[in-house]
């Protein structure tokens, strides 16, 4: 019974997703009020854009909003993280280092590259530049996933796309505050 | 019409003679009548006879039209002063006008609508009116404000002629249809649809005409209208919305046709259409019955479904579920309500059925994933009534438990007991359990079992649902056997009192507190005990830290239970054992010990101000105990003044206070004055004799001079949280005396925290005293002592104390006297050595104080204090603060910061702008709390009124960035948050300032704070965007 109704007619690609429960907002510890004692950046700090817009009509929306959506607010490394048998720890302060993973639900996401760009910028403005940044698709979940990764290292390339007011509109609408 | 100076006096004779000439003689006798009345308004001006005349004859349809607007404005200002016989001409007339020149025809409507406002229409008159101009003029070719003459037309037609109306038939429902058939104009519609509206309401007859009714209107659905900006009119989508929606769920005879829209709205992909469509059948169901809804109910069970079941992964559309939920709602209710005949099938049992059909298995599924929105489906259908509740639950509730037991994991299991905890919910809507039909009742035993598994899992959470469970089930009223009742006191007991997590803890002694009105025997005689064993149980072997949070929890929990009054007799003497036991120990830190009794016993007074008797048995026990033990204390305490009670110390002495207080507060007039008459003696002359074990080895003399008495003289602050907290017509005895030696007290006392609980003392009572001679003279006195005070001397501070809570006493209840106050306060702004201690002062002022002076101790508070003190005093703030040395000038900038921190930041967004340069110049004061108060103040202005703030945008900038690295985190913070706000400006100002801000604010991305982070990143981001595409 769990499929297209009678009024919408284009079948779902990506119908029955597999759904994180979300994290929710961060308390705020005594701790965090503190004025002396610094607190370490952590996983949780990076929090993971909107889905991008997709071009076709509200069915394919919605088929787009469930395969790769990062709801804002959303810890990123719960639902970036790479397989659940390798526990990694996405942000390393003292290394200055962040390795985010993310996992298109579906293989054929046409948005894989479009969402590993937003990631990227989004960390680029989030974070300190002493961190050494690196987005990649997890390992096995994405049909062209060494192209996307390839792009997405390629520094020159990003900088590139970031010249290109289209991508950089739709990236910026990802990141946008406001809904 | 030569000159502009006579228009109503031409356009009457033009009026009437042109009337006249139509319709024979009518005219001349319209004119005779409507002179009078016009030379009453146009008096003085020269009258012109025939020039109209010619007007209304001209063959250019243009002056004709000219003619006949002039009358048509004059009929409008007169119409009320009109005759039956005139009105009869001018309709005859106006009517025969309809089939003039089209550049006419809008004069004429107007003219038709102020007759149509005459109350002297003869009958038939308004049918005859309405048949002319459903057949002589083509409405919807006319102009929007023409067309919304028309609607006026009929509308008041309708309000004053309805029987004439209905004589009409389906005739004039037909006619409307035509009128407004194409309309397009939002402000038309809205009058249409309630025409419409009233058609139907008002019963008139819709014949053969109701599709084409449905169809002139719901060609509309779903209303999809974004009103222009700057639009004059106001009118918003919501508007429409509602309005339609009242005319499309105003009749069943529309359900064939609507339905079938509904549903196919409801698969729509757009939101609001969907939501429409969902609020518009839930309006409906109100009046639908099983006949309407048979046809319909597979298609809209499906459709409604469709939504939860297939998209709860989006959380765009939780409103859409939402929605969706209450129309299932909606439609089982209306189903339930409708009356069966014997020959029907029971609509509603096969709507359930399908229902249970769909849902069901989805609650067994492994993978939990469609669990939810099942359930949401069948708990809004069960909740619609007591039938389909029964319908369901019998079907649903035997399958969960069965799933619970089969699913080990606790998390699993926590779903599977919030869904039944869900179902548990709905049964509290009625009431109690009926004893031969509810299902509930035989589940008893699966259902107490399942829930008692839970509050015994090692999981937090599920124990937490556990107790949530219990709460439910405790409330329905004859559910829990008396076995079943003591096995959840002893869960609730073992929760309350040894289960680790705090969470559980509390909500435990939560749930204790909920079930105890209920059930207060049981609790009385079987909790109270067991937390009284524990408090007083002396456990070898642990360690002194366990042990104390023990204690802390069965404080906790008796306050928590003592909810009904044969609850508190038990729990009240308990806590006043233990204090007393605490006081005597010797054990290091049985301060905080006191302190802990003493926020039971706080909670416990708040609990029993509801109910008089209570209050009073409370009241007179607490009270003199305390006092008791406070004299005896501190009369030790003068004997041997190294022995150093903990039961006299500050902080335990400050916790004593909110005890007493809300002890008081809520007591009659009555027993008031009769508690009063035993304390304030006791204070003034040392009267202990109604306290109990009145023993003492010496005098009680608080307010003698006596170096050995210090100890004495801290118990005022008991004498405070009493006498302070009485209803305003207690009168207190002796009272010019008592203020008198509180004012000597505060003034000469050199320990400071006597000094201040004296003044606030003194002040609280000044605050209530009536007006009069009386007040007056006490407070000469005042004023007296406090200005040599504060000129010179060793107890400035004690002067100055008593000054602030004198003027906050009198600033509260608007005393002449307190602006004098205030202006000396000013003064001290400017004072080297008490100015910083005098602008800290204002925060005093501004603050709701927690013990005295506030509503809930009866105290004298006007509701615009706040704004009237910051209308009176900003300007002479301002002024001191040009006037004052470069020394002292932060204690200005502090005092107007402590004023403005305290004012709602509406009030502030109108009146900042007149303190713009003096906020801008705090910005750069060193004194942390002056850069937080501005930049708070800052923020919502540049938010509210960015095109002033444009104009400092180079020093803003600056100094939000400076601030970025300020050495207080608060301030950071706050910084960042102007920095942000700062994005509201308009970006052609701020884009000279991108490159620099962007650069700035990397430095507090890697801020060794998590929360300045977090603000940084906000912030930064908002600036990448400004400018940029996509923003």
């Amino acid at each position: 019974m769990v499929g297209p109704g009678p009024g919408g007619g284009a079948a779902l690609e990506n119908a029955n997703p597999l759904i994180y429960r979300r994290s929710g907002e961060r308390p705020v510890t005594a701790r965090e009020e503190d004025d002396e004692l610094p607190d370490s950046i952590d996983d949780r700090e990076i929090f993971g854009p909107r889905a991008p817009p997709h071009p076709g009509g509200a069915e394919c929306r919605r088929a787009s909003a469930s395969e790769s959506e990062v709801p804002a607010g959303t810890c990123l490394s719960s639902r970036l993280r790479g397989g659940r048998d390798r526990p990694c720890r996405p942000v390393n302060d003292a290394e200055s280092t962040v390795a985010v993973e993310f996992t298109p639900t579906i293989p054929h996401c046409s948005m894989a590259t479009l969402i590993g760009l937003s990631i990227k910028v989004k960390l680029i403005r989030s974070l300190p530049e002493r961190f050494k940044l690196d987005v990649h698709i997890t390992p096995g979940t994405h049909a062209s996933e060494h192209a996307v990764n390839k792009q997405l290292a390629d520094k020159e390339r990003v900088a590139a796309a970031l010249e290109n007011s289209h991508l950089l509109e739709v990236v910026n609408q990802c990141l946008s505050a406001r809904s | 019409m030569r000159t502009a100076g006579g228009p109503a006096a031409a356009a009457l004779g033009a009026g009437c003679h042109g009337g006249g000439r139509g319709r024979g003689r009518g005219g001349g006798c319209g004119a005779r009548h409507l002179r009078p009345g016009l030379r009453g308004r146009a008096a003085g001006r020269p009258r012109r006879g025939g020039g109209g005349r010619s007007c209304l004859e001209n063959t250019d349809p243009r002056t004709r039209g000219r003619g006949i607007q002039l009358l048509s404005q004059v009929l409008l200002q007169c119409y009320s002063l009109l005759q039956e016989k005139e009105v009869l001409h001018l309709v005859l007339f106006y009517e025969n006008r309809l089939q003039d020149h089209h550049l006419v025809i809008p004069s004429v409507l107007q003219g038709l609508r102020a007759l149509s406002m005459c109350e002297v229409l003869s009958p038939g008159l308004a049918v005859s009116v309405l048949k002319a101009i459903f057949q002589e003029v083509h409405v919807q070719s006319l102009l929007q404000l023409d067309r919304h003459t028309v609607y006026s037309i009929i509308t008041n037609f309708m309000g004053t002629r309805e029987e004439e109306l209905k004589g009409l038939g389906a005739d004039f429902t037909f006619g409307f249809i035509q009128v407004m058939d194409g309309e397009k104009d939002p402000r038309n519609l809205l009058v249409a649809f309630q025409i419409v509206h009233d058609l139907i309401t008002k019963n008139y007859a819709l014949g053969p005409f109701v599709e084409e009714l449905f169809e002139v209107t719901s060609c509309y659905f779903p209303i999809d209208f974004t009103p222009p900006p700057n639009d004059p009119h106001g009118i918003q989508r919501e508007d429409l919305i509602l309005s339609l929606r009242a005319v499309l769920a105003s009749t069943p005879q529309f359900a064939e046709f609507l339905l079938p829209l509904l549903i196919e709205k409801m698969d729509s992909d757009l939101q609001s259409a969907k939501l429409d469509s969902l609020q518009t059948l839930t309006a409906c169901c109100a009046i639908y019955g099983q006949k309407e809804l048979q046809e319909f109910l597979p298609s809209l069970w499906s459709s409604l479904r469709r939504e939860p079941l297939l998209q709860v992964f989006q959380t765009a559309s939780e409103k859409v579920e939402a929605e969706c939920l209450a129309a299932l709602h909606a439609l089982s209710a209306c189903l339930s309500c409708s009356v069966l005949s014997s020959d029907t099938e029971d609509l509603l049992d096969s709507f359930l059925s399908s229902i249970l059909q769909d849902c069901r298995h989805h609650l067994c599924e492994p993978d939990m994933k469609l669990v939810w929105p099942s359930a949401k489906l069948l708990q809004a259908a069960a909740g619609a009534s007591l039938r389909t509740y029964h319908r369901v639950t019998s079907s649903v509730l035997p399958l969960l438990l069965e799933q619970y037991t089969k699913h080990p994991q606790s998390s699993q299991r926590r779903t599977i007991l919030e869904m039944l905890l869900g179902f548990l919910e709905l049964q509290q809507k009625w009431g109690h359990v009926e004893e031969d039909e509810s299902t509930l009742l035989s589940l008893r035993a699966p259902v107490c079992s399942v829930v008692f598994s839970a509050l015994t899992d090692p999981s937090v959470q599920l124990q937490l649902v556990g107790i949530r469970a219990l709460t439910v089930l405790g409330s329905l009223q004859g559910f829990l056997s008396p076995s079943d009742l003591e096995l959840v006191v002893d869960h609730l007991i073992r929760l309350a009192l040894h289960e680790e997590d705090s969470q559980s803890s509390k909500a435990a002694m939560e749930a204790a507190g909920s079930l105890a009105p209920n059930y207060p025997k049981v609790f009385s005689g079987r909790m109270v005990p067991r937390l009284e064993e524990e408090l007083q149980s002396e456990r070898e072997g642990e360690s002194p830290r366990d042990h104390r949070s023990l204690r802390q929890r069965c404080l906790q929990a008796l306050a928590a239970v003592s909810i009904h009054t044969s609850i508190v007799r038990e729990t009240v003497p308990v806590l006043l054992q233990h204090l007393r036991k605490v006081q005597k120990g010797s054990e290091a830190g049985n301060a905080q010990d006191m302190v802990s009794v003493c926020q039971s016993l706080h909670r416990v007074a708040l609990q029993c101000q509801r109910d008089a008797e209570g209050c009073w048995y409370y009241h007179q026990t607490v009270v003199p105990c305390l006092l008791a033990m406070a004299v005896q204390a501190a009369m030790q305490e003068s004997a041997h003044p190294l022995l150093g009670k903990a039961l006299l110390k500050e902080e335990v002495l400050a916790a004593m206070v909110p005890v007493i207080s809300a002890a008081t507060t809520h007591l009659s007039p009555e027993l008031a004055a009769q508690s009063v008459s035993h304390v304030v003696p006791l204070f003034l002359e040392g009267e202990v004799s109604f306290l109990p074990q009145n023993s003492f080895p010496c005098s009680f003399q608080p307010f003698e001079d006596g170096e050995c008495l210090e100890a004495q003289r801290r118990l005022v602050v008991l004498l405070m949280a009493f006498v302070c907290s009485l209803p305003r017509d207690v009168a207190i005895p002796q009272q010019e005396r008592l203020l008198r030696e509180l004012l000597a007290l505060s003034c000469s006392c050199n320990c400071p925290f006597t000094a201040t609980t004296a003044a606030k003392c003194f002040a609280g009572l000044v605050n209530k005293h009536p007006a009069g001679q009386q007040l007056d003279e006490i407070l000469q006195l005042a004023v007296n002592r406090m200005e040599p005070g504060l000129a010179e001397g060793p107890r400035r501070t004690q002067a100055l104390t008593l000054l602030l809570w004198v003027t906050k006493a009198l600033v509260l209840r608007y005393h002449p006297l307190s602006s004098w106050l205030t202006d000396k306060l000013l003064g001290l702004l400017g004072d080297t050595e008490l100015g910083p201690a005098a602008a800290d002062g204002f925060s005093l002022l501004m603050a709701e104080s927690p013990d005295v002076l506030h509503k809930g101790c009866h105290a004298d508070v006007r509701i615009m204090f706040r704004q009237r003190f910051f209308t009176d005093n900003i300007p002479k703030l301002v002024q001191g603060f040009h006037g004052a040395g470069p020394d002292v000038k932060a204690n200005y900038l502090k005092g107007l910061s402590h004023v403005l921190n305290h004012l709602p930041k509406p009030v502030l967004v109108t009146e900042l702008p007149t303190l713009l340069s003096l906020l801008l110049e705090a910005l750069s004061c060193s004194d942390r709390v002056v850069q937080l108060s501005t930049l708070g103040c800052l923020q919502p202005l540049l938010l509210e009124a960015p095109q002033i703030m444009s104009l400092h945008v180079d020093t803003l900038v600056t100094k939000f960035l400076s601030l970025t690295s300020s050495p207080t985190m608060a301030v950071r913070i706050a910084a960042l948050r102007c920095a942000h706000a700062l994005t509201s400006l308009p970006t052609t100002v701020l884009l000279p300032y991108k490159a620099r801000v962007i650069r700035a604010l990397a430095k507090p991305l890697d801020d060794k704070k998590r929360l300045v982070r977090k603000e940084a990143v906000a912030a930064r981001g908002e600036w990448f965007l400004l400018g940029s595409p996509g923003r």
